[in-house]
């Protein structure tokens, strides 16, 4: 935590040779580089947010609630939220199967998996969806015969959408916890399995007990990101309102419809779930940091 | 593991089906998931884009559109992730080396833009800027300055997109600098500047680069919210990812597969990028704590 250490001006000041500057350099600097530092953040981040909330009770709370009401809007709402459950517990099961699996394996190429897993966090949204049309598209796909033949559509429809939520989701879950286990090692597991424990009950009782507060790190990153998942879902979505259009979406084409008030409604349910998202984000790095803490504290009292 | 000797100890033979046990149902799903979600559709664009062939490749990433649009995507994207970097070393010192009110607020706003979803940070950034907006208004008055719907927004948009990177990747290394240094350097008869150019800033140097490597990596895909602020008009402000887009909508399924292609690639060599500068990174903390 930053309060663990202390601030430049509290070291004791040094039998200085310049006085006069040192005073001056210790006064001045920290305030000017707070100015900048708050007056950044406040014009890039804290206006844009905070005028979102204004433009959505710009017409007072009740015209907000009544936009909440709108048929289309609860629709995109039900189909994000649709998407959003398949996608997590499939990137879940595969964050923790991938965690499991590498985290504590020494092979070749371990870095180059690694590096792969990150590939959605660096690609552009666009392209993830456009490697999804060029794989399950109709006429132009490579497997758009085996989808015809099957009789399924995937392109413009909720089967695309949720593929692309969970192509662009799915490296959270495993970054978060890959970290952790290869902290802590292999002798808890090891020790419950020579006490008789299968696999599954040293998974259950031990591995997962141990990585909790990172896995829930991680689903909490792989739901905020599924629900606002923009560019992937636009390419593979139709934008059809009504039916394939999720929540994202639907506040752009509300926007560009000129539908402002729908648009500011929409934006700001999202952006509740992302101030939501951030508050748990807070917590659960507050208890992340006090067990390490703890643990911490152990190795020292035994060290010394 | 040495597989060398054929005939294992018993030890041995007691212990390696046992391990072998435990991974391989992890190591099985990790391996499917992978394959079906990532590598196959990884692949089947490569694959499509080297069947457009060469010299098509070539004609199509290199067309007046695409490459107006390259610059505009891959040069605002720089310059937003560098200013992110001097700021970013800013705000990061602020929330590490100062205390003041409202410190816990700022450092839950630096991660605002990881999770507000772009479309809503599109909105809320073209109204701000936009003629009678907060911002815009007064742009537009005082310095006749346009941004929602020029390629200065298309900046504002990726300075936002890309703030925390750098921000996020300073604070540990900061954080973990040892103060005796500094002191030594004061001792020394060294002055704040010279401390911090010759002590601090070397020290910090991996960290920033590799966030500002990773948001620039992060602006030049972004979609969401470029495409709200921006007029998406060729050689004004299209960027890369909405030239796809427009293909896409024309059916002209080669010249998008060859553009994706081309951002891919990017991808893989910032991702190559990104990781060197990471090692790099641990090899001097690393040296730092051995000495």
């Amino acid at each position: 935590m930053a309060f663990l250490i202390p601030p430049l001006r509290d070291t004791k000041p040094l039998p200085a040779s310049n006085p006069g500057l040192k005073a001056k350099g210790v006064t001045l600097w920290p305030l000017l580089i707070i100015t900048l530092a708050c007056l950044y953040v406040g014009v890039v981040i804290l206006l844009p947010a905070l005028s979102v909330v204004a433009q959505a009770f710009a017409k007072g709370p009740g015209v907000f609630l009544q936009n909440l009401g709108d048929s289309d809007l609860l629709a995109a709402l039900r189909l994000t939220l649709f998407a959003t459950a398949i996608a997590v517990p499939f990137n879940t099961i595969f964050g923790l199967a991938a965690a499991t699996a590498i985290a504590r394996r020494r092979f070749r190429g371990k870095a180059l998996l690694l590096s792969l897993i990150d590939l959605p966090f660096s690609i552009s949204p666009v392209v993830v969806g456009l490697m999804l049309v060029l794989l399950y598209s109709p006429n132009h796909g490579l497997l758009g015969p085996l989808v015809n033949s099957l009789g399924w559509k995937i392109i413009f429809s909720w089967p695309g959408i949720v593929l692309a939520t969970i192509l662009v989701t799915f490296p959270f879950m495993a970054r978060e916890v890959i970290p952790l286990l290869e902290e802590e090692g292999w002798e808890q597991e090891e020790a419950a399995r020579t006490l008789g424990a299968s696999n599954w009950q040293v998974f259950w009782k031990v591995t997962l007990p141990s990585v909790r507060w990172a896995a829930l790190y991680g689903l909490i990153l792989t739901t905020a990101r599924a629900l606002g998942e923009f560019g992937a879902v636009s390419v593979v979505s139709g934008n059809i309102r009504g039916e394939t259009q999720t929540l994202p979406l639907f506040v752009e084409d509300a926007y560009k419809q000129y539908h402002t008030e729908l648009a500011y409604g929409a934006a700001l349910l999202l952006g509740g779930v992302a101030i939501v998202s951030l508050l748990l984000k807070i917590l659960v790095e507050q208890i992340m940091e006090g067990s390490r803490k703890s643990i911490g504290l152990d190795v020292d009292t035994k060290d010394s | 593991m040495v597989a060398a000797s054929p005939l294992p100890s018993g030890r041995r033979l007691a212990g390696l089906p046992r391990q072998l046990k435990l991974p391989s149902w992890p190591w099985r799903i990790t391996w499917a998931y992978l394959g079906l979600v990532l590598f196959l559709p990884l692949a089947t664009m490569l694959l499509k884009g080297s069947a457009v062939g060469p010299v098509a490749f070539w004609q199509m990433a290199t067309t007046p559109v695409a490459l107006a649009s390259y610059k505009i995507s891959f040069g605002i994207a720089a310059l937003a992730s560098l200013i992110n970097g001097v700021f970013g070393l800013i705000i990061a010192w602020a929330l590490i080396r100062c205390r003041f009110p409202g410190q816990r607020l700022l450092d839950a706003l630096i991660d605002l833009p990881f999770a507000l979803p772009t479309a809503v940070a599109g909105l809320a950034l073209s109204y701000v800027y936009s003629k009678e907006g907060w911002l815009g208004a007064p742009l537009q008055s005082m310095f006749g300055l346009k941004v929602s719907y020029t390629a200065l927004g298309v900046g504002v948009a990726m300075v936002f997109i890309s703030l925390p990177f750098v921000v996020r990747t300073v604070e540990p290394v900061l954080r973990s600098l040892e103060k005796e240094q500094e002191e030594a350097s004061w001792c020394l008869g060294a002055n704040p500047g010279q401390t911090f150019f010759l002590i601090i800033l070397p020290q910090l140097m991996p960290a920033i680069l590799g966030g500002i490597a990773q948001g620039f990596s992060r602006a030049v895909g972004e979609y969401g919210s470029v495409v709200m602020i921006a007029s998406n008009m060729p050689f004004k402000d299209l960027i890369t990812p909405t030239l796809i887009i427009q293909h896409l909508e024309e059916y002209d399924f080669a010249s998008a597969t060859v553009i994706g292609c081309v951002m891919l690639i990017f991808s893989l060599l910032s991702l190559l990028v990104i990781n060197a500068l990471q090692v790099w990174g641990q090899r001097y903390q690393g040296g730092e704590g051995t000495s």
